[in-house]
Formats: structure tokens, sequence, C-alpha cells
């Protein structure tokens, strides 16, 4: 079914050339990284982990929301799932294959990297978290690549299907609940020390990964003839919805127990991230558009006549995703090292070529993305469900 | 002969597994564990290591200098002379953000303007080797907490587990910035985590660590599980305190507080 990628038209080719070229950037900014050290970055002996653990973390998130639609489709038989729920599975591949690529950069001697399976150590939850990303990775291609396969068979998905997928339920909680336990058990960083990470991991991720979901179907619809359907895309509106108020909950929960208590630890990240801390505020004004994103997103998706504007859900949805990258995929990985274990200030912001490596791990995934969603739609045209166009 | 898809699969798949179990026969026939070693007759031992740090006994600036010199020069540390890829194994810091819990703004003047010397604190319970993914840091028997820089592979979730701010990541190459090199001790390389090592390589040969020997006794350095140690008997004639005791880490360096009277 892989050779139906390598058809298409034009502004396909357009796509695949502009990912490459990026991918490109990002891999000749590798090796200088891989040369000259990860001093190249803005990563310090304060805030030893950046740009490309909090891109990691917050995309552990988009990839576990696949569940999202999974759950609906196959445990409540919600029938109007079936044409995206592997769309959902095909975003959750992309989104660990960027996971683990963002570690990988990450890696200080990636030569090594084989070491955490050649001297397994389970009291560590980094090893716990390489092995559910990999089986999550690899349970999501199994399923996505056998339904599609039976689907273009026009028979019915295979019998040892079923377990798989009831097995890819519990793994993707399992995925975001292990990557917050590599902060949530560190004594001393109070900003991660919390019991709530994981439930405000995974509200954020099923806010965000479906959010994500919603832009790239309705993508898929303006530049190819697949049709996911009004009523898929209405209910993936209501999830993001849900989902976001229990994240925006959470988070609020977090500042009543730091403010009313007045411990100091429990302020000060908070302090750093919204207000600035002993005259550093750098992340001040990112964060400040992430609440305000998230306040118009919500405005945007609880009002039942914005929700049902597919162009104001559209934009509730965006400001959904971009308000949460930038909780997650910034403040919540650099607040934590800021202050640092000596109550001290050291700032952090992503240098060039971190930045372009950060772009070209983005731009695989979605190479890997875009081939897979197009083969679902040339599958589909095939079939005959769409309209075909070259 | 011609074989189906079935038996092709078969085939292939024997095949592949044979190569797998003795590729990691090969891998595993030479492996030696570092336990294995038997210490030599000459090398200093303890049931649990442990350092008094007596801050009184440190006068001038010359005189936490010279304990840093010691242990920096002798153990490769490079200098980069820039906070972002800093480097260090034992350095000074003030009381405030030596002891941030302890904050006190009527703290007498001389305790609040002290530099106290920071290095790891060897803890019973070390987080950083919690988290470690490949072993590569570890507790030896004696409590020191050790590790293997060819085993780290640099993911640097030592240095987010540490409440103590003791690691150090090397961000570049370290060798250009080793001013003289100590040809008997090993120089990392680029992408790995390092810290203070209570000196191993130097108790192995009998020899107390670095800083110690250096320090005019500001440092004492002994076993803590002897109750006639040097340490000990520091411990139960003063007044201690340890950093960060709320974390449950349980830091073997100790850190005696008091003027003069009380030495």
């Amino acid at each position: 079914m892989l050779d139906k990628a390598l058809i298409g038209s034009r502004r396909y080719w357009i796509w695949i050339i502009i990912l490459l070229a990026l991918i490109g950037i990002g891999f000749i900014n590798y090796l200088r990284q891989f040369n000259y050290g990860l001093g190249i970055t803005g990563m310090s002996r304060d805030v030893s982990w950046g740009f490309y653990i909090s891109q990691f973390t917050f995309l552990v998130g988009v990839a576990a929301s696949a569940v999202m639609l999974v759950i609906p489709y196959y445990l409540h038989n919600y029938k109007k799932f079936s044409k995206i729920v592997i769309l959902g599975e095909f975003l959750a591949v992309a989104a660990v294959t960027m996971c683990l690529l963002f570690i990988f950069v990450d890696m200080g001697q990636p030569m090594r990297i084989l070491n955490v399976i050649l001297h397994p150590t389970p009291n560590s939850i980094l090893f716990w978290d390489a092995l559910v990303l990999n089986g999550y990775l690899f349970l999501n291609i199994v399923i996505g690549w056998a339904t599609l396969h039976a689907e273009r068979k026009g028979i019915p998905p295979a019998s040892w299907l079923k377990p798989l997928i009831y097995i890819s339920i519990p793994w993707a909680i399992s995925i975001h609940t292990v990557t917050a336990f590599l902060y949530a058990g560190l004594p001393g960083r109070h900003f991660w020390l919390t019991a709530i990470m994981a439930a405000r991991f995974l509200a954020s991720a099923f806010a965000s990964g479906p959010a994500l979901l919603l832009i790239v179907a309705l993508l898929v619809r303006k530049y190819t003839k697949f049709d996911p359907g009004r009523e898929p895309i209405q209910t993936v509106g209501k999830i993001v919805t849900y989902a976001m108020i229990v994240n925006v909950f959470f988070f609020l929960l977090e500042l009543f127990t730091a403010f009313y208590s007045k411990v100091p630890g429990h302020m000060h990240s908070f302090e750093y991230l919204f207000a600035g801390y002993e005259g550093y505020g750098k992340l001040v004004p990112l964060m400040w558009i992430s609440i305000i994103l998230a306040i118009i997103s919500l405005i945007l998706l609880i009002n039942p006549n914005t929700r049902r504007n597919e162009t104001t859900l559209v934009l509730g949805a965006l400001a959904v995703f971009f308000s949460l990258w930038i909780d997650k995929g910034f403040g919540l990985v650099i607040g934590g090292f800021i202050p640092n274990p000596f109550e001290t200030v050291t700032e952090y912001w992503p240098t060039l070529p971190e930045t372009l490596i950060t772009i070209g791990v983005w731009a695989i995934g979605f190479l890997i993305l875009t081939v897979l969603y197009k083969v679902v739609v040339s599958v589909r045209e095939e079939l005959g469900d769409v309209e075909v166009e070259h | 002969m011609s074989l189906n898809r079935r038996e092709f699969l078969k085939i292939t798949g024997l095949i592949g597994l044979g190569i797998g179990v003795s590729g990691v026969n090969l891998l595993l026939r030479g492996r030696v564990d570092a336990s294995e070693f038997l210490s030599s007759p000459e090398s200093l031992v303890a049931e649990r290591w442990a350092m008094v740090v007596d801050v009184n006994k440190f006068k001038t600036e010359e005189d936490y200098r010279r304990i840093i010199d010691a242990c920096h020069s002798i153990h490769n540390v490079p200098d980069f002379g820039n906070k972002k890829d800093e480097v260090k194994w034992i350095w000074t810091d003030e009381f405030e953000h030596a002891f941030p819990e302890q904050q006190n703004r009527y703290l007498p003047e001389w305790v609040r303007e002290k530099p106290f010397p920071l290095l790891c604190n060897h803890c019973d319970n070390p987080p950083c080797v919690r988290v470690c993914p490949t072993k590569a840091t570890f507790k030896r028997k004696d409590g020191i907490v050790a590790q293997d820089p060819h085993r780290c592979i640099g993911c640097r979730f030592c240095m987010a587990a540490c409440p103590y701010g003791s690691r150090s990541f090397n961000w570049r190459d370290p060798g250009p910035f080793i001013k003289e090199r100590n040809p008997d001790f090993p120089t990392r390389s680029i992408g790995v985590v390092e810290k203070c090592t209570f000196c191993v390589e130097r108790l192995a040969k009998g020899l107390e660590p670095a800083c110690v020997e250096k320090s005019n006794g500001g440092l004492v350095f002994g076993d803590l599980a002897d109750p006639n140690s040097n340490v000990r008997r520091l411990l139960s004639t003063h007044y201690t305190i340890r950093r960060k005791p709320e974390l449950g880490t349980q830091p073997s360096v100790f850190y005696i507080i008091g003027g003069e009277e009380n030495a």
C-alpha cells in the first residue's frame, strides 16, 4: 500500500519537497551539534533540559490522544468515527516517532543509546518510558496498517487485531502517565513534584491532540476529496472542549495550592513564568499568550454557536493547540528548572541551531503523517468512497 | 529446491534467532563486573564514607581556593570561563543559596556572608542513582555515589533529579579547557555528566580526598558507621546541619554551624 504515497499531485510533491528541505536543514544542524556538543543549544548547567525534551513531552500527549477516537469507536460502537479513527492512529505514529527522535537529539552520547536496553534499569522511569513509547508505536503501526489493509480488501479486520486495539487503550494512558512520572517523582523540583501532574498531562493531551487532529482532518478534506463528515468533526470538537475545560481546571488547582499555602518553592516557578522572578521574566510574554489563547479557545468552544460553525471551531482548535504547545512545549519543562536548586535564576532560550533541529524533527513527523494519510486517502479513493482526483 | 513463503519465513526466522543468540553470547562472554576486582591492601575502606565541613576553619579566600584547585586540577575539571558550560566538582556559595529553606534575614552577618563549600552529598537515597536509565551512576557499598562516564548516555535525568545542583554536563569538548592535564586521571568526553566522587581513586591508594588533604582541618573525612571515627566525634560534639534534609535523601556531607566559641 505504501506505493500509493509515490503517486501524487504536484501540490503533494511540493509539500513533500518542502518537508524534505526542512529535514535536511535540521539534519545538517544536528551534525553540527553532534560535533560541537549540546553546548550549541541554549541549555546550561542550571536549565539542563530545553526545547527538545519539552517538545517530546508535548508530543507524547498528541500521541496518546488517539485513544479519544479509539474509545468511542471500538468501545462505544460510535460508527461515525469509522472514517477518522485511522487518522488518529496514524497521527499517533507520527507523534511517537517525533517523541523518540526528540529524545535521541537530546542525548549527549547518542551512539550509546542502546545502553538503555543493554543495562535495563527498572528503577529509572526513562527505561519504562522507552518501553511504553516503542510499544505504543508498534501497536499503532500494526493496528492502523492492518485495519486499512482489510478495508482495502473489503474484508473485516483480522480477529487478532481486537486484543491489540483493547490493549492500545490503557497503553495510550500509560505513555503519558509514565512521561509525567519522569517529572513528578523528582525531589527538590517543586514545580513538577505534584500528584496531579499525570492527570494534568492527560487532560492537556486530550485537548491538544484531538485539536490537531481536527485541524489536520479539515486540511485533508480541503486538499483531497476525502470527507471525514461533519458530525465526527463536531464530536471531536466537543472532546477538545471538555478536555480543555478540565485542563484549565487542573491548572487552577495548581495555582490554588501554590498561592494559598504560600510555600515559597511552590510559588517560585509560577511567579517566574507568569510575572517574573527576581527581575527575570523572559518567558512571561509567551506564557500570557498561552493564557489569552486558552481563554479565547474556551469562549469559542463552549459557546455552541461558535463551536458548530466550522470556521470558528477551527480557530478554537488552533487556539487550544498553540496555547497548550506553549504551556507544555515550553513553560512546563523550562519552568521546572527556574529557579535552580540554589534559588537563583539562569534563563533559557533556544538557539538557532536548536530551533532548526526542532523544526527538522517536526518536519519528519509531518512527512510520516503526510505519507500515511496519503495512503489512507488513496485507498479510499480506490474503493470509491470518495471521488478520484489526480 | 523451491521454497514456499512459509518455509522461507521459517528458515530466515531460525537463522535470525541463531545470529541473535550467538551475538548475545559474544557480548556477554568477555564481561567482567567492576565488583569482581578486589581492593588493594593499602586502600582506605569504610562502611559509610562521610564528610564534615567546618566552615570556621576557612578564614581567607585562599583557604577555599586551595581545596577547589586541588580537586579540579587532579581530576582534569575544565574551566570554560562561562556559566553556561560550567563544570565543577566543588565550589562555594552563600548560606541562603546552600540552605535556601533556612532563610532568615536576621542571621549573623558572618553566617550570611560566609562562603560554604558545596559538593556532591553522596546521599544514602540518591535520586540521581534512582533515575539513571543505564546504571552509569551508582552507589557503592561504602556509600560513595560513583559513576561510569563510559556508560553515560548523556540524558541528564540525574541533573534534573539532583536537588543540590551537584552535577555538571560536558556541553562541549572539555579537552582544550583543561589547564594542565593530569595523566593519572581520565578526562571526560563530550556529552557525559560528571561530579565529585569523594576521590575514589585516591582512597584506593590509601589517600584521603584531595580537598580534605588541602583543607587544614576544615574538611574532615571518615567512616560514619564507626562510632570512634573522627567524623562521628565531630558530629557528637557540634551542632551540624545538612542540605535539604526534608527531601529524605540523607546527605552524608555535614556542616558545622556556630561561631569560634563552639568549635
